[in-house]
């Protein structure tokens, strides 16, 4: 628990420096998580399958934002809209899923890197499509997202008609606050602890303790890692169009690539590590680090008269903690290796 | 000899990206692009970027694998380059002020980054990779706040942090690729050994060959061969009285002085240091150019780099002139994310030892 203890510390001494009101902080709190927590949660899984935090999630991320853009493509307004872009991007999903577990299935215990450079890979992939096909080989209905030479999607992609469709959905009249997507993330949440009591979350469990000792007892190992990657996929695929819903734009090739690092880094820094997570580290660790998010460039423009400081010390902070997770977590394991051998 | 066995020799990865490569130059011709020109980028990036390239071969052959933290190094080169500057040294002097400012520092550092990756065993390039980041992002603020008074090299406004590119035209700028060049070439020197001096930066590719040479002879030595018994197998390192843990730091420590040196290579030829973000950008490609080159996660050689370097920056320098006359910019950098990650990609995948 010092993780996360540590943070608060950080956190609340930087509340204070920025001078921020309350009030704004809680206010904000409520929509970084809501649209944040989804893409947290998607790493649980992986990592109770022993296969490390999945820097993957960006293909799921991709997926997403595949399902907007053709979303806005034809004109889907609304919360229709939204549940559109579930439906396009799902599929996607659990094909990239799949393929991601294909991958990794390849790379056992270099799960972690492997999957990190498969998001750049998968980056250079998107833009092609994005950048090169589209409008050309791909046709484009809404010329308003190709750039002025008709070939390739604009930077940014105005997401208006559906913004905030499912944050404001029923409730939208008497509170501004996204009631529905905390209810759906709550859903999920509990929808996830469920699926770890089923027979194929013990299956996980079991091949997170040791794949030789689950495959021996009878169970298909390549194939639960290749479910965990695709469950894991196909939520943050969901958990991008959520969080892009509340945006209301989208960054067409920037969106996707700190996803990773930023859902990695928040749930590092609610205590968990790479090989144990739940619901309860999603949760502290997405509201540490966003508290971090918010107060870091008033309280470095305060502290050191350079709002930039505050700016990149956040950066520092969340290639640091996952820096600093993967260091201890691999220093452990060492240890109790050497200690094996020793006797 | 048969088909079969040539092909093996070769490697799908390196017919594929040699056929691309040829293919680009046959259109680069076709399309009258002009060749020296093409040869100039060639050899000059060549030479930029082969001993960072190198600087993967110490860590690979100790067992370490990639050394994605690159950044490393290259953060102490660029240190070293700043003191000189900030000094206002030039020409040869600032460079090897440079140099001998950055290999102590880097030294340490590496000696220091040792010691840690001799506890997370297995681990080292997922760990090193972060850890490289956490660095680079650590240094951001640095520049920010480093006691640098050179009005050239700080920003303009405020007259404190560094400026994110800073020029070296005034200082130690192509102090190596011009080594062999003239203003006025002397009268006796026949035609063509003007235009190849012209076309190739000589100083520079023997400064690589230099550095190259000491490290083959290194390996050849009887503290390289052990330092790759250690990297191949740590069982039989141990059983034949071999201090594994301090091969590990021999290797890391050469990688990061390479790192360091290479970078400072890179910036005179370059033109310009650059700050911030930019040695995040080292790492892959360089550890791209050796996979493309024929190493393993566990094997490397010299011939490696080079082979590897020439196809990745070949295939860069021919590919941009090309694409922007069939297509748009953009294609050149998506080209160069595909390849770069997909090598890497490769190799992670093959089982223990198996080249890329």
């Amino acid at each position: 628990m010092i993780v996360p203890i540590v943070f608060l510390i950080i956190s609340l001494a930087g509340f204070v420096l920025s001078g921020l009101p309350l009030n704004f902080v809680l206010n904000e709190m409520v929509f970084r998580l809501s649209r944040n927590l989804i893409l947290v949660m998607s790493l649980i899984i992986p990592v109770i399958t022993g296969m490390g935090l999945n820097f993957g999630i960006v293909l799921g991320a991709m997926a997403g934002q595949v399902g907007l853009i053709f979303v806005i493509n034809y004109g889907i307004g609304g919360i229709g809209g939204v549940l559109v872009a579930v439906l396009i991007s799902t599929p996607v999903a659990i094909l990239l899923g799949y393929l991601t577990g294909k991958v990794l299935n390849k790379a056992k215990g270099k799960e972690m890197i492997t999957s990190m450079i498969l998001g750049f890979f998968a980056n250079g992939i998107y833009q092609l499509i994005f950048i090169l096909l589209s409008g050309r080989v791909i046709p484009i209905k809404n010329k308003d997202m190709l750039m002025s030479t008709g070939v390739g999607l604009k930077n940014t992609i105005d997401l208006n008609i559906i913004r905030k469709s499912l944050d404001n959905l029923f409730f939208g009249n008497i509170t501004p606050f996204p009631i529905v997507t905390l209810i759906i993330t709550a859903l999920l949440f509990v929808g996830l602890y469920f699926l770890l009591k089923t027979k194929l979350g013990q299956e996980m469990r079991a091949v997170g303790q040791s794949m030789h000792i689950a495959g021996v007892s009878g169970i298909n190992v390549d194939r639960t890692r290749i479910i965990a990657i695709i469950i894991s996929t196909v939520l943050a695929a969901w958990g991008q169009i959520v969080y892009l819903q509340n945006m209301g734009t989208l960054s067409t090739y920037t969106n996707h690539e700190q996803v990773g690092l930023f859902a990695v880094a928040s749930l590092l820094i609610g205590g968990a590590s790479v090989n144990k997570a739940s619901w309860k580290e999603a949760l502290i660790g997405t509201f540490l680090f966003h508290l971090l998010f918010i107060v870091s460039p008033l309280a470095g423009q305060n502290l050191m008269g350079n709002a930039q400081i505050g700016e990149y010390f956040r950066v520092f902070i969340a290639y640091g903690v996952i820096g600093l997770a993967l260091l201890l977590h691999a220093w452990e394991k060492n240890k109790s290796k050497t200690q094996l051998s020793d006797i | 000899m048969d088909l079969k066995k040539i092909y093996r020799k070769i490697g799908f990865p390196r017919l594929i990206i040699s056929a691309f490569l040829i293919l680009l130059l046959i259109v680069a011709a076709a399309l009258n692009i002009p060749m020296s020109g093409i040869l100039q980028d060639i050899f000059t990036r060549f030479g930029m970027n082969a001993i960072l390239v190198l600087a993967m071969v110490p860590s690979i052959q100790s067992g370490i694998g990639i050394n994605f933290n690159l950044p490393l190094g290259v953060i102490f080169g660029l240190i070293g380059a700043l003191i000189s500057m900030e000094f206002g040294l030039t020409g040869w002097t600032s460079f090897f002020v440079a140099i001998g400012i950055a290999v102590p520092l880097a030294i340490i550092a590496g000696y220091l980054y040792g010691l840690m990756l001799n506890r997370v065993k297995g681990q080292e390039m997922t760990v090193g990779n972060y850890f490289g980041y956490s660095v680079v992002s650590f240094m951001c603020i640095f520049w920010l706040v480093a006691p640098f008074k050179n009005p050239e090299m700080t920003w303009a406004m405020g007259g404190s942090g560094l400026r994110v590119t800073l020029s070296m035209a005034s200082t130690m700028g192509g102090v190596l690729d011009n080594a062999f060049r003239f203003e006025v070439y002397p009268q006796w020197m026949p035609k063509w050994l003007v235009s190849f001096l012209e076309i190739v930066p000589v100083g520079l590719l023997l400064t690589f060959a230099v550095l190259a040479a000491i490290v083959w002879i290194f390996s050849k030595s009887k503290l390289g061969t052990s330092m790759k018994v250690a990297g191949s197998s740590e069982a039989f390192a141990t059983s034949n009285g071999i201090n594994v843990d301090r091969q590990r730091l021999l290797g890391i420590i050469l990688s990061t002085v390479l790192a360091a040196i290479g970078i400072i290579v890179y910036s005179q030829s370059f033109g310009f240091v650059q700050l911030y973000n930019a040695p995040l950008y080292v790492a892959l490609p360089a550890a791209a150019s050796i996979l493309i080159g024929g190493a393993s996660l566990r094997k490397a050689k010299i011939i490696h780099v080079i082979i590897g370097t020439f196809l990745f920056q070949g295939l860069l320098v021919v590919a941009l002139p090309v694409i922007n006359i069939l297509s748009e910019g953009s294609m050149a950098e998506i080209i160069r994310i595909v390849i770069s990650n997909g090598i890497i990609l490769y190799a992670l995948t093959r089982k223990e030892g198996e080249a890329a």
